[in-house]
């Protein structure tokens, strides 16, 4: 009896299971971008507001902080902030590099909770773009943001919340 | 009219073949009878060095404050005896059980691949080896647990990560080799008149193992791999910084983890449903009902690996999804229990030594089985998580169920193998020793898992230390009563009482109508079935 068909098979079962794992990067990526499960919210510009509601008040609060090693000191203006959804709000971020040496930030967005992240809508945003900061330069950002009308009645409150990497290393090796 | 045409006499034509003499029998060996040997001999040998490693961890354990190890080495313990008991010890021991016991039982002449499976066992031992060497590396070996969490095995861990991930590679081979060549035996190798329906329990539950393991064993290459690429080729699959996710790390290795612990107890159930019946002198009860649970848990166990991810911040529907599939995996599981048990009812029951272990794995398996299920509970198991209890819940099933079993198969076997009793006063000692010490260290787990005592730390406050100590105690006594079976097993090689080929007076099946010990070659013209 000869074994190769069910040989070959059972080889290439394994090696689409192999593929599959890494299928399950993107995979992964997708589901959370169309569930907005995982609270990770868009990094594309969002379209402004059309519409306001008046009779509903939404407390967003900011929290950031700088990943283990990373020498960057980020802080919003305000704490947190009241709006109304659909209602466009700025509000200022300022961002030090506290190292001696340029730098180049990048701010990853996160909110909590995590199915709010699809209802907090981004016009501007420093976490749009990669940010060089030179040695101990201190620099103003602005956001300016809306919370969708659309958002769940039971959410009253939302944090977004930025971890600054330290990125230059990574550029330098992409660039070379 | 016998139904197995092969007579004795019939084997001694093939004695021509008899083996090659010394080291080179073994390295050069394609017989399916003598890689389960290698199999069986290096998984008994990787227990023992695990366990070696248990009884620094628990003599670290055995009163609070640091006495003997520090932490750092503490975590390489932990981290290298998981790899080792899983990878080292369990996996191989039922790959061993497959290539002995499958061909016998299905009545093939040896495994449809022999040659692979010359290789698929020898790479083994390296693998072992670079993971064990890499202990003594600077900085040490791996010490961020056996389930590598990204990025405590990327940023935060010295270059032995490269040498874990190459080990990990090699025994992820040679679990596929070993698993593609059951397949094929099984598939196409059944003797004339071996139904599907007609395979005895073990081949099935081995069959689907097999399956479970071509389908996850990639995936935690491809998982490993990453971390590989993470750590020392700047991409970034879980690293924030570069737009990568830690928490998809743990989605990745889990959609391996989960079919991987069935993989480690499907073959334990096949080992029970042949052994209970023989003892109870009846008919395993709802044979087909077996068949199907056996296949259903294998298939839910893909749906059900974010269980162990409860607290990583789940949307609730995904808690609610998880645990209701988690659960449901009770249901064929306790179909395979009460079968066990109707088994048993009314038979003529007899205590020999694999039936003492069998009847200790449903009990205690079932016991392990209860606390999965009330970790399965998400809102529960925000307390349970990372605990104690989640260690006495894997060690119930994982030692008190699949170890258990792989010794009630060794003790069932054993007389096959070897054409020798074995020194039953021994075995009892083993048993009882065992049974009594692995309560006395798991039990207690329980306790102070569910009084919040952390899992993997080398300290703990003081309020847990009685129930300490006392586990250390039952993990001595448990430890070295293992050193009785080792005994069992050497005494037994060497010669005891000669036993007939139908070694059980209730046993059925291909495996107990050639010779004992087994010869060299067996079925090279396969029995007919009826």
């Amino acid at each position: 009896m000869t074994h190769a068909p069910l040989l070959k098979r059972l080889v290439l079962i394994c090696i689409g299971m192999f593929a599959f794992a890494f299928a399950l990067v993107p995979l992964y990526d997708v589901f959370c971008d169309v569930t907005g499960l995982n609270g990770k919210p868009s990094l594309e510009q969002a379209e402004r507001s059309t519409q306001i509601v008046q009779d509903r008040e939404i407390g967003v609060s900011f929290t950031t902080h700088a990943q283990a090693g990373a020498p960057f000191v980020v802080k919003s203006k305000e704490y947190s902030v009241t709006v109304k959804p659909g209602a466009m709000r700025e509000v200022m971020f300022s961002a030090k590099n506290s190292s001696d040496l340029d730098k180049v930030m990048q701010a990853v967005p996160s909110v909590s909770p995590g199915k709010a992240a699809k209802y907090l809508h981004k016009i501007a945003c420093f976490c749009f773009d990669q940010q060089p900061l030179k040695a101990g330069e201190e620099l103003e950002f602005k956001l300016l943001f809306y919370v969708d009308t659309a958002l769940p009645s039971d959410i009253e409150e939302l944090t977004l919340s930025y971890t600054v990497f330290d990125i230059s290393e990574q550029l330098v090796a992409s660039n070379n | 009219m016998s139904s197995i045409v092969e007579q004795p006499n019939a084997n001694e034509a093939h004695h021509a073949h008899h083996p090659a003499k010394g080291f080179k029998r073994w390295l050069y060996t394609t017989n399916h009878k003598d890689i389960g040997s290698l199999y069986l001999i290096f998984s008994l040998t990787m227990f023992l060095i695990g366990g070696g490693m248990a009884m620094v961890i628990r003599a670290e354990l055995f009163q609070p404050g640091l006495q003997l190890v520090d932490p750092h080495f503490f975590n390489q313990m932990t981290t290298v005896h998981g790899l080792i008991m899983v990878f080292g010890a369990v996996m191989p021991a039922f790959t061993g059980l497959a290539n002995w016991m499958i061909p016998l039982m299905i009545g093939a002449p040896d495994m449809a691949l022999p040659r692979m499976n010359n290789w698929s066992f020898w790479i083994l031992p390296f693998a072992f080896l670079i993971l064990l060497a890499s202990l003594f590396m600077p900085g040490g070996g791996p010490a961020f647990g056996w389930t590598f969490y990204a990025p405590l095995s990327t940023t935060y861990s010295n270059d032995n990560t490269a040498m874990f991930v190459f080990a990990v590679h090699i025994m992820g081979i040679s679990s596929i080799m070993g698993a593609i060549n059951v397949i094929v035996t099984i598939v196409n190798l059944r003797a004339p008149g071996m139904t599907w329906m007609k395979l005895p329990l073990f081949v099935w539950t081995w069959l689907i193992t097999a399956f479970l393991l071509i389908a996850v064993m990639p995936v935690l290459a491809g998982a490993v791999t990453m971390v590989l690429t993470d750590k020392y080729f700047a991409t970034s699959f879980f690293d924030a910084a570069g737009g990568g996710d830690p928490v998809m790390f743990q989605h990745i290795f889990w959609f391996f983890g989960h079919p991987e612990v069935y993989i480690m107890i499907l073959p334990a159930f096949g080992i029970i449903s042949t052994i209970v019946p023989t003892f109870s002198r009846k008919r395993l009860f709802g044979y087909a009902s077996m068949v199907y649970a056996t296949s259903s848990i294998a298939l839910l166990s893909f749906i059900v690996w974010a269980h162990h991810m409860f607290t990583t911040g789940m949307p609730v529907a995904g808690e609610l999804f998880f645990m209701y599939a988690t659960m449901l995996i009770s249901v064929p599981t306790g179909v395979k229990v009460f079968n066990w048990v109707a088994t048993m009812w009314k038979g003529s029951i007899t205590f020999e030594v694999p039936m003492l272990f069998s009847i200790a794995f449903i009990v205690l398996f079932t016991l392990g089985g209860f606390s999965g299920l009330m970790l399965a509970i998400t809102p529960a198991d925000f307390q349970y998580h990372d605990t104690y209890f989640v260690v006495a819940h894997f060690h119930y099933v994982l030692v008190t169920g699949a170890v258990f079993s792989i010794m009630a198969g060794a003790y069932y076997w054993l007389p096959k193998w070897t054409g020798n009793m074995f020194n039953i006063t021994l075995a009892k000692w083993h048993f009882w020793l065992s049974l009594v010490s692995v309560n006395v260290l798991f039990f207690p787990m329980h306790f102070v898992g569910l009084a919040g005592m952390p899992r993997r730390i080398p300290d703990y406050a003081l309020q847990f230390a009685d129930f300490n100590a006392i586990i250390s105690i039952g993990g001595f006594a448990f430890g070295l009563s293992q050193l009785l079976f080792v005994a069992v097993v050497i005494k037994c090689a060497r010669g005891g009482d000669k036993v007939p080929a139908k070694v059980w007076e209730g046993a059925e099946g291909l495996e107990w109508e050639v010779d004992s010990p087994a010869p060299y070659h067996t079925f090279s013209t396969p029995p007919v079935i009826k």
